[in-house]
């Protein structure tokens, strides 16, 4: 990062203001710490975070590695528990929740999406996307209606019965998302979903999860990277387990036109190459 | 979640890994297949054995020499044999309310030409045939007369016949039994093995001829043939009575019920402890459940946080375990006791092996219990994970 990017950050945080909610939060984390021990040395992985996410907003949380996001992400999508503080979802605290509470509502009002997309392995596109429904308690009939509405909304209609190891990391991804979305969750979270995938399929990726929000998802998406989180419309800044700056996207990148790019670069670079070969064989 | 999903779920896994989950059952099939073959032997002998005790009619008594308490021999050992004088004295006495039968039996050695076989020497008298003895298929059994003139006859079993006179008509033929020469007179019926060896290896003749060739003036036994059944009290207390003066309490008499009692126990101990000693078996085979599970569950850790990031609660995930080490145990049981089925009934040609309800009831209960016993620990460990935690395993 550069001295004029760290300044211009400086100035934004003393003007923070992170844009209020104008509907009502979808989630809300005030106050979370979280320590823990590693090889005898207590670590600060969160210090303090008020998080608020707003009903149908895109927000990213960046962060460099060590900031504290993953496990941010981890705490607000009830993985984990925070040393302390509290943390509301849909306006219930899950504070004193059991674990069987806490799994509960991880079923039926979050999903995940998680960067090595933790599918079941030897198991069908169909079949992870049910996954969640089984423990919704949901039948056969019904689970089997839904994660095919489900992955046909991120365009692998055609790919239900592949298995992980068949499909592509981007079409892996998608059907980690279409997991997400099965059980209609307030809120879906996204670690990292593009940082295993190519420059291509991540912008897939983005334009799914964009998709979604513009059809009324709240999306929440944790990344290193300034650009990913460029696709979303809010920026929380996460630092040595703080947060140090909350911001709105003024020049938000739209997959949709990422992927037009794309295409004309290929075809840019395919007549480079075509060029060439008409060379050699001249 | 409900049980049709848990097994599928199981069903899958287990099949992902067909080779490990068929040598996990292999522990169980052999347990259970040791304790139906053993229970089978067991309650197949017991069987037999009193069949053919209850098979002489109810209406017999037992006198033996020597002090016997309820579970068998007591201490002390025989100190007096009774003789064919006490058996005249009983007979006299009682009279016609029943027939006073001698026994005796001894190993020996049978010869025809160069021929020898060893088989089991039968004493008896006239009245004999039906309570010691059986069924004549061919000539007769031997008279009063032979039995007064130390003749010497012989009536022999079916092995003794297949032995020397195989397919032909033993009557009449010569027959050595013990270096002396005899006369076949006649052929019992066959009857088949058991656990002592075959009953048809037999060889009887009077015993006063037994008591010649054997050297001894005493013999084995007495049966009482009692003539009306309802009395075979009476004349128990009566024989004993008669018994005491000459023997004090050195003899015992049974009646048919008792024997049978005493010997259903002693056999029914028996089968009872080659379970138990097959069932050892069966808790090795559940020890090799309870470490396949162990090993599947840190090999799942991150299949088990995928399901509790998903909604799995930890009742979710401890039935899907548990269910998967009982189908484990289950499929190995029912395939045990076909396996232990099949082999008693393959072993029906020697022994007399019985497949019962109750065995394979038992088995396939047990092994279902080792599948609970033995996959609860590693269903509890992967319930109890942190989800966190288990996604981050590697």
């Amino acid at each position: 990062m550069s001295d004029e990017q760290r300044e211009g950050i400086a100035e934004r945080i003393a003007s923070a203001v992170g844009p209020a909610c104008s509907v009502d939060a979808v989630l809300e984390a005030h106050d979370v710490t979280k320590r823990y021990i590693l090889d005898d040395i207590e670590v600060s992985a969160l210090r303090g975070v008020d998080v608020e996410v707003c009903r149908g907003e895109m927000l990213a949380i960046m962060g460099p590695s060590g900031s504290g996001k993953s496990t941010l992400m981890h705490i607000v999508g009830l993985l984990d528990h925070p040393t302390t503080g509290t943390v509301t979802i849909d306006g219930e605290d899950v504070s004193h929740m059991d674990p069987n509470q806490l799994a509960t509502v991880r079923n039926k009002r979050i999903g995940f999406v998680f960067q090595s997309f933790n599918l079941l392995a030897r198991t069908t596109a169909q079949a992870n996307v049910e996954l969640p429904l089984i423990y919704a308690g949901l039948g056969g009939a019904e689970r089997a209606k839904r994660a095919r509405a489900a992955l046909e909304r991120v365009g692998l209609g055609n790919r239900l019965s592949h298995m992980p190891n068949q499909l592509s990391g981007g079409q892996q991804q998608r059907v980690a998302i279409a997991r997400a979305l099965v059980t209609e969750p307030s809120i879906v979270l996204a670690d990292e979903p593009t940082g295993n995938l190519d420059s291509r399929s991540g912008i897939e990726v983005m334009m799914i999860l964009q998709e979604l929000n513009a059809q009324g998802i709240t999306v929440v998406i944790v990344t290193h990277d300034a650009r990913v989180a460029r696709h979303a419309q809010r920026v929380i800044h996460v630092r040595d387990g703080r947060v140090v700056l909350n911001e709105c996207v003024e020049d938000r990148i739209m997959a949709e036109q990422e992927t037009a790019l794309l295409d004309k670069e290929l075809a840019v670079d395919d007549l480079v190459s075509m060029s060439v070969n008409a060379k050699v064989t001249t | 979640m409900n049980l049709v999903e848990s097994f599928r779920i199981a069903i899958r896994a287990l099949s992902a890994n067909k080779v490990r989950s068929v040598l996990t059952m292999l522990g169980v099939i052999i347990g259970v297949a040791a304790v139906i073959l053993l229970v089978s032997i067991g309650t197949g002998v017991q069987s037999q054995i009193t069949g053919q005790i209850s098979g002489l009619g109810s209406n017999l008594l037992f006198v033996f020499p020597g002090k016997m308490d309820q579970g068998g021999p007591g201490g002390g050992g025989i100190t007096k044999q009774f003789t064919l004088d006490d058996l005249d004295y009983v007979q006299s006495r009682l009279g016609a309310q029943g027939t006073v039968i001698p026994m005796m039996q001894a190993p020996t050695q049978l010869r025809v030409g160069n021929r020898t076989k060893s088989s089991t020497l039968g004493g008896s008298d006239q009245n004999g045939k039906d309570a010691a003895a059986g069924t004549i298929e061919m000539g007769r059994w031997f008279t009063r007369g032979e039995v007064v003139g130390n003749s010497r006859v012989a009536v022999i079993g079916s092995d003794v016949r297949a032995e020397f006179y195989p397919g032909q008509n033993p009557i009449g033929r010569k027959l050595d039994v013990g270096g002396q020469p005899f006369t076949i007179i006649g052929l019992l019926a066959a009857k088949g093995g058991s656990l002592g060896g075959s009953q048809d290896n037999v060889v009887d003749i009077p015993i006063t001829t037994a008591q010649q060739i054997l050297n001894t003036r005493d013999i084995s036994g007495m049966l009482v043939d009692v003539s009306d059944t309802n009395q075979i009290e009476a004349v128990k207390a009566q024989v004993e009575r008669l018994l005491r003066p000459r023997f004090a309490d050195q003899f015992t008499v049974f009646t048919q019920e008792q024997t049978l009692g005493i010997l259903s126990t002693l056999l029914g101990t028996l089968t009872a402890m080659l379970a138990g000693l097959a069932s050892i078996s069966l808790l090795v085979g559940g020890i090799g459940i309870m470490n396949i599970m162990l090993v599947s569950v840190s090999e799942r850790t991150r299949e088990i946080g995928i399901r509790k990031a998903v909604g799995a609660r930890t009742y979710d995930i401890l039935s899907q375990f548990v269910i998967e080490a009982m189908v484990l145990s289950v499929l190995g049981g029912v395939i045990g006791i076909l396996v232990g089925a099949g082999g008693a009934l393959a072993m029906h040609k020697w022994v007399p092996a019985q497949v019962t309800f109750w065995a394979v009831a038992l088995a396939f209960l047990f092994s279902a219990a080792v599948g609970v016993f033995f996959g609860v620990y590693p269903a509890y460990r992967a319930s109890r994970l942190d989800p966190i935690e288990a996604l981050r395993y590697e």
